[in-house]
Order: structure tokens, then sequence, then C-alpha cells
């Protein structure tokens, strides 16, 4: 267990979320966003008690390869086809997105220490890191209109309920970290397709209009 | 004896030395751009040149257009004095002092903004609009990075705070001071000093109807200012205390020398940016600098 190199790597993810809280345009959104995926899937690595567990290692690897290549290309691939570039006009501006996605990061540090957690965890900035990933995920989804800045929020929320994960992945099996990144491929694949329809269907991925009924 | 020659060589330093910075930041950005640029000594020249000029003043202008830049001299050059050079001190040393030089550096702001608007150009109060309300922010993140180095060394005084290193913070410090200290300087993704269109200016604007012996005043105010943060930022990321005395001023040497160049090739990298983008790189250099006071905290408390 080597709680700095670990601690640096979620200190690395909460940088990448107020990156994301900040970015107006949608590909430094989905870089930051594959950025930490990639840094999230490398922390297993550094858990390892003694020697390196192969399934650990196999998990590592599947999460680097699936969240920073496969997920980010298959956005990059619907944002293509929708012909968008930036977020226009987002609920929540940048610098308030911003300041509220710091003022979560702080206040999960800090409340971090009143949990009831195990020694071993304590150390670490584990459940502070994901408290504050889950946060920036949900400011992403409430504050912004386009429906793939959405995703990003979503992918980022799953990124904070891995890091969660990541307190028992001795114990969680291969079988279910697995599916979970399975899930989220095939999630993302089938949102490239419904985001590309809807621009087919309204012009526009400004998820405000997809409340009106239209024949 | 060997106190006034202490005094003199400080003098010397912060008065003599500083208008080599803006030098070499423009010999770097004429380098990287493949000219040859202005002379490294180009603000010397043009400090002397405006020393003997006459100053033009308008019949609207109250005293305050001349006391404007000389109070904010007199307050940089006090803030220069609080900064401990590395091994030799600060010329003024006492506990929260540190509270001092940042009140005094807003004085200085407040004696050019205040200068600015008395020749009642609009022109130039909308420089000083621009310069007040950008400060705003840059202001809390030197408050937040202050916070972190005082919260870190457990002490208000600049000396011991700024003698060990800032620790596990110190990459978050950095680089927020370091956009601090372009926003503060008026450099390039905040400000550029080489233009004159109107639509751009901040700096530039204020100064605008000054001319003279004035203007040689905030000039030079002005590299004293950029010598007085590349030092803080300097001393708060190295172990200053921890040098020999010798080791420590090369290290603080060279250390301004690496912020002078990083500064030439942020210039001659970046582009503006446009207005509406300031205060986010703003609120992220405040923000870096919140962080590097939660680690100094989560530090000290573990």
């Amino acid at each position: 267990m080597s709680p700095g190199i670990l601690n640096i790597l979620i200190g690395v993810a909460m940088g990448l979320n107020l990156i994301a809280l900040a970015s107006s345009r949608l590909p430094s959104l989905i870089r930051a966003m594959s950025l930490q995926g990639v840094v999230l899937g490398m922390m297993p690595l550094f858990m390892g008690h003694e020697s390196l567990d192969w399934r650990v290692a196999a998990v590592a690897v599947a999460t680097m390869v699936g969240k920073g290549v496969i997920i980010p290309s298959l956005l990059r691939r619907a944002m293509r086809a929708a012909n968008i570039e930036r977020e226009i006009e987002p609920f929540l501006g940048y610098v308030p997105s911003m300041m509220v996605g710091a003022g979560g990061t702080i206040a999960a540090v800090a409340l971090a220490r009143a949990l009831p957690l195990l020694p071993e965890h304590a150390e670490t900035l584990l459940v502070p890191g994901a408290i504050a990933s889950i946060l920036t995920g949900f400011i992403l989804l409430i504050g912004r209109v386009k429906a793939i800045s959405q995703v990003c929020g979503y992918l980022i929320l799953e990124n904070g309920i891995y890091l969660f994960g990541l307190l028992l992945i001795h114990s969680t099996p291969l079988l279910v970290e697995s599916g979970i990144l399975l899930d989220v491929t095939v999630g993302v694949f089938v949102i490239g397709i419904i985001v590309d329809r809807i621009q087919r269907a309204f012009d526009s991925l400004d998820t405000r209009k997809l409340t009106t009924l239209r024949e | 004896m060997t106190l006034i020659l202490e005094f003199g060589l400080r003098l010397t330093v912060w008065l003599l030395l500083a208008p080599l910075l803006p030098g070499i930041i423009n010999k770097v950005k004429a380098w990287v751009a493949g000219r040859r640029g202005p002379p490294v000594l180009q603000l010397y020249y043009d400090l002397a040149k405006l020393w003997r000029k006459g100053v033009v003043l308008s019949t609207l202008a109250s005293p305050g257009f001349i006391v404007g830049p000389a109070a904010a001299w007199v307050a940089l050059f006090g803030a220069a004095m609080l900064m401990p050079l590395g091994p030799a001190g600060s010329a003024l040393a006492f506990k929260g002092d540190v509270l001092l030089l940042v009140y005094l550096l807003a004085l200085a702001r407040f004696c050019t903004a205040w200068a600015a608007m008395e020749t009642g150009s609009a022109f130039e109060g909308m420089g000083a609009a621009r310069e007040v309300s950008f400060a705003v922010l840059a202001e809390a993140a030197v408050i937040a990075a202050v916070l972190s180095l005082s919260v870190q060394t457990g002490s208000v005084s600049l000396i011991t705070m700024l003698s060990p290193s800032a620790g596990a913070g110190a990459v978050l410090l950095a680089a927020g001071l370091f956009t601090v200290l372009l926003a503060e300087n008026c450099r390039v993704p905040f400000d550029d000093p080489n233009t004159h269109l109107e639509l751009t200016m901040i700096h530039e604007v204020m100064v605008l109807d000054h001319s003279g012996p004035p203007l040689a005043a905030i000039l030079h105010g002005a590299s004293m200012k950029l010598l007085l943060y590349a030092v803080l930022l300097v001393q708060a990321v190295l172990p200053m205390g921890e040098l020999s005395p010798l080791g420590a001023a090369g290290a603080l040497a060279a250390g301004v020398l690496v912020v002078t160049v990083g500064i030439g090739t942020v210039e001659s990298f970046l582009a503006r940016l446009a207005f509406r983008r300031v205060p986010l790189l703003l609120t992220t250099a405040f923000l870096l600098c919140l962080f590097a006071l939660l680690v100094a905290w989560k530090g000290s408390a573990a």
C-alpha cells in the first residue's frame, strides 16, 4: 500500500474534475473525462498489498483501455456525427460551476474525516475523491444543456462510484468489475446512437427541447 | 557601517535590478520570434529619457494626478523592503508584516487607478475599472496563497513563512502564484503590454495620460512589482532556509531568472484571452491556491 502515489493520483483526478467543469469545448471535456478514467484505471496497480494480483492488473488494463480509448472515441464519433463543437449556453456558468465543484471537493475532504472508515482507508483520499467526482458528475448533469456534456457528467459520476469500489477491490469478483465496465461502454455506445437520432429529429442536442412533444 | 552597506545593496537590487526583468522578457519574446529585439537595458534608457522630460498636465487634473503615481511607487517600494531576499532577510521584519505587504500592494493599485481617473477621460476610467475588477479575483488568490503558507509554517511573518518549501502543495501554489503574477503584472493571457488598441488594454489605458517623471515612476514601480512577485513565487516554492547563504542567493537569482524566462515563453506561445474568459482563469488561480491551502491544512492536521 502506498498512500503517497495513490493520493497524488486522486488529487490529479480531483483537478480533472475542475477542468471538466471549466471547459466550454466538448473535446476538452471529453479529454478531461477520459484522462480521469486512465488515472483511475492506474490506481489498482498501486493498491496491491505485496504482490500484484493478475486479476487486479486485468481490471486496471481493462479500465484504462475502456475509459481512456474506447468510450472517448465513441463520444468523439457521436460529436462529429452531431456536428457540434462546444456548449454555448450552460444552465450554470463555468465560473459558478467551478466554484461549486471546488466547494464540494473541499467539503468532501473535510467531511470524510467524520465518516467511520476502516483505519487502512482513513489515510487515503479515496472517499473524498469519490464524493467529489460524484458531485462533479451531478453538476455536469444538471448544469449543462447539450446531451454529450451530460453523458460526460454521467461518466464522471461513474468514475466516482468506481473510486468507491476501489475500497473493496480485493473482495470484488472480476466478473462484477468487468460487468460494470461493459455496461458503461455499451451505455455510451447506445447514447452515441441516440445522440445522432436526437440531432436528426430535433436539429439540436439541446435537451430542453426534448420536453416538448412532437408528432 | 555594514548596516549601511547592506541597505545600499538592497536598494541596488530593488531599484536598479528591477527594470532588467521586462528587458529579459522582451529579449526572450524576440528570440522566440526570431527577431533581434530591443536591448535588455531598454527600460533603463526609457526611464532616463522620461525623467528628463516635462509633464503635460491637464487643466482638469487635481494634484492627485502627480501624487497618485508617486504614492504608488512609494507603496511598492515599501512592499519591496518588507520582502525578504533569501539569506539577506528583509529590511524591515515584524510579526504580521505579510498583511502589510498585501495592503501596500492594494494601496499601490488604488493610487494608480485614482491617478488614472484624474483627467476625467472615460477611456482611462474604463481601464481603471478593468484593473480593479480583475484585482478582486487576483487578490483573493494571493490571500489564499499567503494563508496556505501561513498554515504550513504556523507563522504570520514573511521571513519564517518563506524559508521552508511549500511542501506537498508546492506545485499547486507555484501554478496559482504564477497565474496571479501574470494577471497582476499585466502580462499576456490577461493583458498585452504591447498593444495600444483600446479594446484590449488594461494597464496601458490607465497610464495613457501620464508623461515625464510620473510615467517613469509608474513604469519603474511596475517593474519592481514584477520582481516582487517573482521573488515571492520563488521563495514560496524553494526551501530557502535549508540552503547555505550563498546557495540560497544563487537559487533565488536562478529562480527569478527562470520565472522571467517563463513569462517570456508564455507570452510568446499564448494569445490574449477574451475578456469574458479572464475571470475563469483567475478563478482557476484562486482555486489552485485554495487547494494548496487545503493540502497544507490537511498536512498539518495529519
